[in-house]
C-alpha cells in the first residue's frame, strides 16, 4: 500500500523540474524580480491607486530617464569598470539640450544629435581615461564628476536666467517630452526599443560578448586577442550616450537646469545596478536585470514620497530593502551551483521483480560459465574503449576510441591498425548503410557519418524541442546506438536527455525515463523524436521483418520492439523482460537470432535501492559523488534470443581475466568480436557451429557492390 | 670591498616615482609657485589656517586608510561624521550629561561600525554597496528620530568639549593637533601592533590572509568599527570648532574628497598598500590647493573644477610612469 503510493507520487509529481528550472540562467534574476513584485504589491496596498494608468505613465517617464542612466551604468559595470559620473553627465547634457535649444533657438532636429554627441564625448574622456591610458575607473569618473560638476556650476551660473524665461513651444519638443504613441509615453517606446537591442547586443553578437569576456577576465579576454582598450573605450562612450537619452527627455518634460539636477544620480543608478543583480566587478549581467533594478529603486522612492514619509524615514527604508536585497541575492548567486547540484539528481521509483538466477548450476539460460575465458585479444593496449565495433565485407575491423578516433585494423591477423578517421567525440554504436558509408553515434556530439572516401560529415546533432521538458533538449547529449532501416532511414538512441556523456552512471541513479529513440532520415535531412520517456535506451538492431527495431532499456532491463512501418506501426512491445543484468547493444547472429550484449549485473541492493527514491536522494545530497551506490559495471556476458523472447544461451568469461565488461558483439564469418567501454581491446571469440561466411553488411544490404 | 650600504638603495627607493612621490612633488611644486607669486601664502598665520581647513578632511582620511588598506571602501563616513557627534549635542542641548551623552554617541559609533563589518565580512555584501546603504540609513535615522532641526547648537553643557576644537596649544590650532594624536595613534595601530600587520596582509591578499590562520573576518569587521569610531572623533573636532553640528553634510560632496585624499596620497584601492604619510601627503596638496585658491577668490565651482584637472593630471603622470597592463591588472579592481 504504501510503496503503491509512492510509486504514484514518483510518477506524477516532477521532481526533476526543480533542478531543470534552477539551472536556468534566468533564474539568476528571480530574486530582485521577486523583489519588485512585493515592493509593487506592498505599495499598491498602502496607497489607492498606486499602480493606476495614470500613476503608472508618469512612473515611466521617470523610470525611462533613470533607466537609461542605468543601462549605462550597467554596460560599464559589465565591462569592469564603473561610472560615477553619471550624475553631472546628466545634468551637463540636460543643459546642452535646453541651452541649444531655448538660447541658440536650434530646431529640435539639431538639437537631438548636439546633445547625444555632447554626451558621447563626455564618456569618451571617461572612455579615453580608462580604456586608453588605464586609470582606474573609480577615481577617474569620480574626478570627472566633480569636473563635470563645476564645469556645470559654471555654466548655469550665466545661463539658466536665460533657459528660465524660454518657453519654447514646438509640437515635436513636446511630443519627446510628453507626447503619447497609441497610449504609450513617447520615452517608453525609445527605451522599449534600447532595451531590446541591448538585449540582442549583449547576448547574441560578438562585440556584447566581448563585453561580458573583458569584465569576466580583462586578461584572458586580452590573450585571446579581443581589443580590450578600445572596448572598454566604447562602453563609456555608450554610457554617455546612454545618459545624454534620459537628459534629452528629463529637459524635454521639465525644461529646467536647476542646481540639484544629477546630483547624487550616480548612487541612485548605481544602486539600481546592484539591486537588479548586476555583480560589481564585471562580467555580469543583463539588460533585464538593469530594468527590474530601475523599477525596485523607483517604486520605493516614488512609493514613499506619495505615503509623504518623512525625507529621513524614505532613506531609512530604503537603505534597509537595499540590504536586505543585497544580502538575499549575494547569498543566492554565490550558492546557486551548490543549491542545483544538490536537487538535480531526482531519483524515482522504480521496482524490478526477483532477479533471475545466473549460478553456474543453476540450469538457468543463464548459467555462468568461462566460454570467453580464452577469447583471442585483438589490439591490447593499443586501444582504449572501443565500445562498437563493426566489419565490412572486406574483413577490416572498426572500432571507436576514447580519443575521438575510429581505428581500422587490417585482416587477417588484425595486427596492423590505422586511424581511419578522427571525429573528435568518443564514437560509440556504429552502422554501415548500403552505400557503406558509416554511421557513428558521437556521445556529447550527436550522429556522424563517415562517407566511403573517409570524410567526417555532421549527420545530425539536433532534434524536435519537445515542449514538456524544461531543459532544452533539442540538442543531442548522449546519442548511443544505431541501426539503419532499407529506405535510409537511421534510427538511434539517446540515453539521457538530463545528463552529459560522463556522468552517465548518474543517470542510473535516477532510473527515470530520460532517453529516447530519435530518427534521421537522411532523404529530407530531417531528425525527429519518436519514443520518448524510455529508461537509457542503448542497443537498436532492425529487425527481422524490417519493419520494426529491437531496442534495449539499460535501467528497464528489458529489451523491446518498436514497429515504424507496417501493419502495427507505432506500437511498442516488450521481448525480454527482468533480464539479469543491464542490457546494451543489439546485434545479428548467423542463425537469425540475435546477440545481446549485458554490460553489468544487477545486484539487489541496487535493486532495493531503486524502490527507495528517498534513500537514494539524500545519498546524492550528502554524500559525495564517489560513494553514491552506482549500478555495476564490472562484470558482464553475451546471450543469445530470439524475436519471441527466449533466451538460448549466455557467454560468460566468469573469472573476469580478459573481458569482464562487455557492451557490444558482432558475429563475422563465424567469430564473435566483443568490445567493451572500459576495455583496452577487442576479443575475438571462435563460434564453433555458426555460419562462416556470415557477414552482417551482406545479410543487410546484398553481396558486396 | 665593503657591501653597498643600504643608504643609497634607500634613497633610490625615496626618488622612486611612485604615486606618493608625484603627489607629494606636485605639492612641492604648488607650495614654492605660491609662495612666489601668490601675495599672503606662505605667512605664519596662514599656515595655520591652511592645516586648520584641512584637519577634520585629514582624520576623516585616516579613517578611510584603513578601511582602503583592508581593500574595502568607506562610503559612510561622513554619516558616522554627521550622526553620533549630532547625537551628543542633541543631548545634552536635551539636559543629559555630556559624558552620557559621549557614551550614548560611542555606542552608536561602535554599533554602526559592527553592522558594516558584519554587512562586509559575514553577509559578503561588497563594501561600497554595504556602506552606500548604511551611510543612507544613519543619516535618515538622525533625520527621523534623532534630531529636531537640520543644524544641531552647541549648547553650554558642552562647554568642556571647545578645547578640541578651538584654541591653541603652543601656538598650534588644536584641531591640527587633534589630526596629528589621530595620525600618531593609527600609525601605532598599523606599524606595531599584529592587528595592523594583519590589515595589511588582508588588503594585500584575502585568501592567502585566510589560508595562513588570519581571523580575516573580525579584523574586517574591526576596520569598519575603528573607521566608524574616527568618523565620530572627527565629527566632535568639527563640531567643537564651528560650534555646531551641520547634520546636512551628508548630502555634500565631502565624502569624494575623502576618498580623493586617501587614493591621491598613494593608497591603492586594491588594498595592502600605504599608510599614515601617504593621507598627510594627500591632506597637504587638498589643502594647499584649497587654501590658494580661496586666496585667489576663486569660486567654489572654479576650485573644484581646477581641483579635478590637477587630481586628473596626477593620475595620468602616474599611469604614465608605473602602467598597469592587462596582465597584471586584478579582476574587479575598479
Amino acid at each position: 500500500m504504501n510503496e503503491r503510493l509512492l510509486s504514484l507520487r514518483y510518477r506524477w509529481w516532477p521532481d526533476h523540474v526543480v533542478g531543470e528550472i534552477l539551472s536556468k540562467r534566468w533564474t539568476e534574476t528571480a530574486i530582485p524580480a521577486i523583489v519588485l513584485v512585493i515592493v509593487a504589491a506592498a505599495f499598491s496596498a498602502a496607497i489607492p491607486g498606486f499602480l493606476s494608468a495614470a500613476s503608472l505613465a508618469d512612473t515611466a517617464r521617470q523610470a525611462c530617464e533613470i533607466g537609461f542612466c542605468v543601462f549605462g551604468m550597467s554596460l560599464v559595470i559589465i565591462v569592469g569598470g564603473i561610472d560615477l559620473s553619471i550624475g553631472s553627465m546628466f545634468a551637463l547634457t540636460d543643459f546642452c539640450a535646453l541651452f541649444c535649444l531655448d538660447v541658440l533657438n536650434w530646431p529640435v532636429s539639431a538639437v537631438i544629435p548636439t546633445t547625444l554627441l555632447a554626451g558621447a564625448l563626455l564618456g569618451a574622456v571617461n572612455g579615453i581615461l580608462v580604456g586608453y591610458f588605464r586609470l582606474r575607473a573609480f577615481i577617474t569618473t569620480l574626478i570627472t564628476l566633480i569636473v563635470y560638476r563645476a564645469a556645470y556650476d559654471l555654466v548655469i551660473f550665466r545661463h539658466s536666467n536665460q533657459i528660465a524665461a524660454a518657453f519654447p513651444d514646438i509640437p515635436s519638443w513636446n511630443f519627446i517630452g510628453g507626447g503619447t504613441l497609441l497610449g504609450v509615453p513617447s520615452i517608453v517606446l525609445v527605451y522599449a526599443v534600447v532595451a531590446i537591442f541591448g538585449h540582442v547586443f549583449l547576448t547574441r553578437l560578438r562585440p556584447g560578448w566581448h563585453v561580458t569576456a573583458i569584465g569576466g577576465s580583462r586578461r584572458s579576454a586580452f590573450n585571446s586577442g579581443i581589443p580590450v582598450r578600445r572596448t572598454i573605450a566604447q562602453c563609456y562612450v555608450a554610457s554617455g550616450i546612454l545618459t545624454a537619452t534620459g537628459a534629452l527627455f528629463f529637459a524635454a518634460r521639465l525644461g529646467t537646469v536647476g542646481g540639484d539636477i544629477g546630483v547624487g544620480l550616480e548612487v541612485t543608478v548605481l544602486t539600481a545596478a546592484i539591486l537588479g543583480g548586476i555583480s560589481l566587478g564585471g562580467g555580469k549581467g543583463s539588460v533585464a536585470k538593469a530594468v527590474i533594478g530601475t523599477l525596485i529603486v523607483l517604486l520605493i522612492t516614488n512609493g514613499l514620497t506619495t505615503l509623504s514619509a518623512p525625507g529621513g524615514l524614505n532613506r531609512m527604508v530604503l537603505a534597509s530593502i537595499l540590504l536586505i536585497a543585497a544580502m538575499i541575492d549575494i547569498r543566492w548567486v554565490k550558492n546557486r551551483t551548490r543549491i542545483i547540484s544538490k536537487v538535480y539528481v531526482s531519483p524515482t521509483y522504480h521496482a524490478m521483480p526477483p532477479i533471475p538466477a545466473t549460478d553456474p548450476d543453476s540450469g538457468s539460460p543463464f548459467a555462468q560459465n568461462d566460454r570467453l575465458r580464452n577469447v583471442a585479444e585483438i589490439g591490447v593496449g593499443l586501444i582504449e574503449a572501443p565500445e562498437d565495433i563493426i566489419l565490412d565485407h572486406e574483413d577490416n575491423l572498426y572500432a571507436g576510441s576514447r580519443h575521438g578516433d575510429i581505428i581500422r585494423f587490417f585482416p587477417p591477423d588484425y595486427e596492423r591498425m590505422e586511424v581511419y578517421a578522427h571525429i573528435g567525440g568518443q564514437p560509440l554504436g556504429m552502422a554501415f548503410d548500403r552505400e557503406r558509408t558509416l554511421y557513428v553515434c558521437v556521445g556529447g556530439m550527436g550522429l556522424y557519418r563517415i562517407t566511403r572516401n573517409r570524410a567526417v560529415e555532421k549527420a545530425t546533432d539536433e532534434t524536435n524541442r519537445s515542449l514538456r521538458s524544461v531543459n532544452d533538449d533539442s540538442r543531442l547529449r548522449l546519442a548511443d546506438d544505431l541501426d539503419i532501416a532499407d529506405d535510409g532511414r537511421v534510427f538511434f538512441s539517446e540515453a539521457t536527455v538530463r545528463y552529459e556523456m560522463h556522468e552517465w552512471p548518474v543517470d542510473g541513479l535516477e532510473a527515470r525515463g530520460n532517453g529516447r529513440i530519435i530518427c534521421y532520415d537522411p532523404n529530407t535531412e530531417t531528425t525527429k523524436t519518436v519514443l520518448h520517456g524510455l529508461k537509457f535506451p542503448n542497443g537498436v538492431c532492425i529487425a527481422s521483418d524490417r519493419q520494426s527495431i529491437l531496442f534495449a532499456e539499460t535501467w528497464g532491463c528489458t529489451v523491446k520492439r518498436y514497429w515504424f512501418a507496417g501493419a502495427k506501426a507505432g506500437r511498442v512491445e516488450t521481448v525480454l523482460d527482468n533480464l539479469p543484468g543491464y542490457p546494451d547493444n543489439i546485434n545479428l547472429a548467423s542463425d537469425g537470432n540475435y546477440w545481446l550484449a549485458l554490460v553489468g549485473m544487477r545486484c539487489p541492493a541496487l535493486d532495493l535501492a531503486w524502490r527507495m527514491p528517498g534513500f537514494r536522494r539524500r545519498m546524492a545530497k550528502r554524500l559525495p559523488v564517489d560513494e553514491w551506490l552506482f549500478p555495476n559495471i564490472n562484470t558482464g556476458c553475451v546471450v543469445k534470443f530470439d524475436e519471441e523472447g527466449r533466451i538460448l544461451e549466455s557467454l560468460w568469461d566468469l573469472g573476469g581475466v580478459n573481458h569482464p565488461m562487455i557492451t557490444s558483439m558482432r558475429e563475422h564469418r563465424g567469430h564473435l568480436y566483443l568490445g567493451g567501454i572500459l576495455n583496452n581491446r577487442i576479443g575475438r571469440y571462435r563460434l564453433a557451429d555458426a555460419d562462416p561466411n556470415f557477414v552482417q553488411y551482406d545479410v543487410r544490404w546484398g553481396a558486396a557492390q | 670591498m665593503r657591501p653597498v650600504p643600504a643608504a643609497p638603495r634607500r634613497a633610490a627607493n625615496w626618488l622612486r616615482p611612485s604615486q606618493q612621490n608625484i603627489v607629494f612633488a606636485l605639492f612641492a611644486v604648488l607650495f614654492v609657485i605660491f609662495s612666489i607669486f601668490l601675495r599672503g601664502f606662505l605667512t605664519a598665520d596662514n599656515m595655520l589656517t591652511l592645516l586648520q581647513n584641512v584637519a577634520v578632511l585629514g582624520i576623516l582620511g585616516l579613517g578611510m586608510a584603513m578601511v582602503v588598506i583592508g581593500r574595502g571602501i568607506d562610503i559612510s563616513l561622513v554619516a558616522s561624521l554627521a550622526v553620533p557627534p549630532g547625537l551628543v549635542l542633541q543631548m545634552v542641548q536635551n539636559g543629559h550629561s555630556l559624558p552620557f551623552a559621549l557614551a550614548a554617541a560611542f555606542a552608536l559609533s561602535l554599533a554602526f561600525g559592527l553592522v558594516n563589518g558584519w554587512l562586509i565580512a559575514y553577509a559578503e555584501v561588497p563594501s561600497l554597496f554595504a556602506t552606500l546603504a548604511t551611510g543612507l540609513f544613519l543619516a535618515g535615522l538622525g533625520q527621523v528620530a534623532l534630531f529636531k532641526l537640520d543644524v544641531v547648537q552647541w549648547s553650554p553643557g558642552m562647554n568642556a568639549l571647545t578645547v578640541i576644537g578651538q584654541g591653541n596649544i603652543a601656538g598650534i590650532p588644536v584641531s591640527v593637533i587633534m589630526f596629528g594624536l589621530a595620525a600618531a595613534v593609527v600609525t601605532l595601530f598599523l606599524r606595531v601592533t599584529r592587528l595592523g600587520t594583519y590589515l595589511y596582509a588582508i588588503g594585500d591578499n584575502p585568501n592567502a590572509a585566510r589560508i595562513t590562520g588570519i581571523p580575516t573576518r573580525p579584523v574586517i569587521v574591526l576596520q569598519y568599527v575603528l573607521a566608524a569610531l574616527i568618523g565620530a572623533f572627527a565629527g566632535l573636532v568639527m563640531a567643537a570648532s564651528v560650534n555646531s553640528m551641520p547634520t546636512r553634510i551628508y548630502n555634500s560632496t565631502l565624502i569624494y574628497d575623502v576618498i580623493l585624499v586617501v587614493v591621491l596620497g598613494g593608497i591603492g584601492l586594491s588594498g595592502g598598500r600605504g599608510g599614515v604619510v601617504n593621507v598627510i601627503i594627500g591632506t597637504l596638496l587638498i589643502g594647499t590647493m584649497l587654501n590658494a585658491m580661496t586666496i585667489m577668490d576663486v569660486s567654489y565651482s572654479g576650485q573644484n573644477l581646477i581641483k579635478g584637472l590637477v587630481l586628473l593630471v596626477a593620475i595620468l603622470t602616474d599611469s604614465f610612469l608605473n602602467p598597469r597592463n592587462e596582465e597584471t591588472a586584478q579582476q574587479g579592481d575598479i
